[in-house]
């Protein structure tokens, strides 16, 4: 009955609301291109469709690739930060300024250094800036937040400083890590978007362009196509992490226990 | 009755500036169930990490005259790796050193078996209770088959029975395995029925103030917890501890 309703009545509440959208901007007129209804919005998508689903995927291809960097890169210098306190010394503070600049202000430095003809590149390493932290910071903490006595149970028994890591650190850092990896999924598209409209250029053919192209002609119901289609893949990729998190954790951590009642 | 460790003028101050131990002398021999009994922050669980080679002295020595004996260590915490089963936590000191991953899962087997734990091979550690776990972190430290086994208070955060049951289920291992056993307690009533041999420490910085043999085979006997004999040994040695906290005072 209560998962019913988890579903039901958010799902209620938004035919209701879309009923009254529509019923409002036909009662009154609305013209098209102050506020399109949602009827005008699904035909956009209908007629837009093969465009729109190529922006998505140019899109999504650069989200994609941006945020494994990010998990790749983000765990690697976890690792080494936990290897070397001098290291993390060293690094720690730029890697906090990177996380600490807004992204809007790097776009046009970034785009002018690698050009405007190789704009997914720049829109990569955008995506990237703002996606890595939380996975450095998080598996950093993850990764000293071992139990002290493992470690030294483990050091009673011979392992060396990579066989902790292996055996103790690194799989009781992945509770944080998933957590992480929810946070940069989702910023490795907002990353991407910011991007596209900082490099503000007709070079790429994301969702971000096509966004800004539909406000520029005033199609504003395929601006809000788009938009919902951006809604869509966010969500996809916030519940794609959630996934991979329940089947990692669900036999042994807290969190998986918690929601399952 | 050969010697296994002994610990000479062994002294131990942390960084910050606390001196846990003082002066320690102490000889454990082979087979004997040393319990080391004094109060809360004494430096107990200082020496048997010293022992254990996880921290070094600040001053005496610690030496195995018959060579460093393999070891095993078990916390007050079951300290078990949450994301892997009863096998795979009872299995890792054999992982570590590289057994066979066959006949390293068959160890682990008869390790959770004589534990009790037989049919919770592939359980996780939150789907055990806390003596299952102990249970757990026991066949761990068992099945390396050392010869010196180090007990950080194991059964201290356990409910009464729990640990009644615990300790009766260890002295049968003990028996079988013939190790050596360091056992830290701050339960006086625990250390006269399990040890062979009390050895009594002061307050901060901790000294051995009194080496106390009980002169018997400790048996696990749940009778004998109310016998006049292991009464007259709390006795003896509460009263050591008593009198090194009035010392100390």
């Amino acid at each position: 009955m209560k998962e019913l309703a988890k579903i039901f009545v958010p799902l209620l509440l938004g035919v209701a609301v879309f009923g009254l959208w529509q019923f409002l901007v036909r009662r009154y007129q609305v013209p098209v291109y102050v506020l399109p209804a949602p009827g005008d919005i699904a035909q956009a998508f209908v007629d837009n469709f093969a465009a729109l689903m190529a922006a998505a995927a140019t899109t999504l291809k650069i989200v994609a690739i941006a945020f494994l960097l990010a998990l790749a890169s983000g765990v690697l210098l976890a690792v080494l930060f936990s290897l070397s306190r001098v290291v993390e010394l060293a690094l720690y503070p730029y890697a906090v300024i990177l996380q600490v600049t807004p992204v809007v202000a790097i776009a046009p430095l970034i785009v002018i250094w690698v050009h405007y003809e190789r704009i997914e590149l720049a829109l990569l390493i955008l995506a990237w800036i703002v996606a890595f932290f939380p996975i450095l910071a998080n598996t950093t903490i993850g990764l000293r937040s071992a139990d002290r006595n493992l470690i030294d149970l483990l050091r009673l028994y011979g392992a060396g400083r990579f066989g902790i890591l292996w055996r103790v650190q690194l799989p009781g850092a992945l509770p944080y890590l998933l957590g992480a990896m929810k946070v940069s999924g989702g910023l490795a598209l907002i990353g991407t978007i910011v991007a596209e409209f900082a490099a503000g250029t007709g070079n790429d053919t994301g969702i971000g362009w096509t966004i800004i192209e539909a406000g520029r002609n005033l199609h504003i119901a395929t601006m809000f196509a788009a938009l919902a289609l951006l809604a869509a893949m966010g969500i996809a990729i916030f519940f794609a992490l959630s996934a991979l998190e329940w089947l990692l954790l669900r036999r042994w951590h807290e969190s998986a226990l918690a929601a399952q009642g | 009755m050969g010697v296994l460790v002994t610990l000479s003028h062994l002294s131990k101050t942390f960084d910050s500036g606390l001196q846990a131990l003082a002066n320690v002398d102490l000889q454990i021999g082979d087979g004997e169930f040393v319990s080391l009994v004094g109060p809360s922050g004494c430096g107990k669980s200082t020496a048997l990490r010293l022992i254990a080679g996880l921290t070094k002295p600040t001053a005496g020595t610690i030496s195995f005259p018959a060579g460093k004996p393999e070891m095993g260590f078990v916390f007050q915490e079951p300290t078990l790796m949450p994301w892997a089963t009863a096998l795979s936590n009872a299995r890792l000191p054999l992982d570590l050193k590289g057994v066979a991953r066959g006949e390293a899962n068959g160890r682990a087997r008869a390790a959770l078996e004589e534990t009790g734990l037989r049919g919770f091979e592939a359980a996780y550690p939150r789907e055990l209770s806390g003596g299952m776990k102990m249970r757990v972190s026991i066949a761990r430290a068992f099945v390396g088959r050392p010869k010196l086994l180090l007990m950080d208070e194991p059964f201290a955060a356990l409910d009464e029975m729990t640990r009644a049951e615990l300790n009766d289920d260890f002295l049968k291992l003990w028996k079988a395995a013939g190790l050596t056993v360091v056992f830290v307690t701050h339960s006086v009533a625990e250390a006269a029925y399990l040890s062979t041999r009390v050895a009594v420490m002061s307050p901060r910085p901790g000294r051995i103030v009194a080496d106390i043999a009980l002169g018997r085979a400790p048996t696990p006997d749940p009778s004998r917890r109310f016998s006049p004999e292991l009464a007259a040994d709390a006795r003896r040695i509460s009263d050591a501890l008593h009198g090194a906290m009035k010392a100390a005072a």
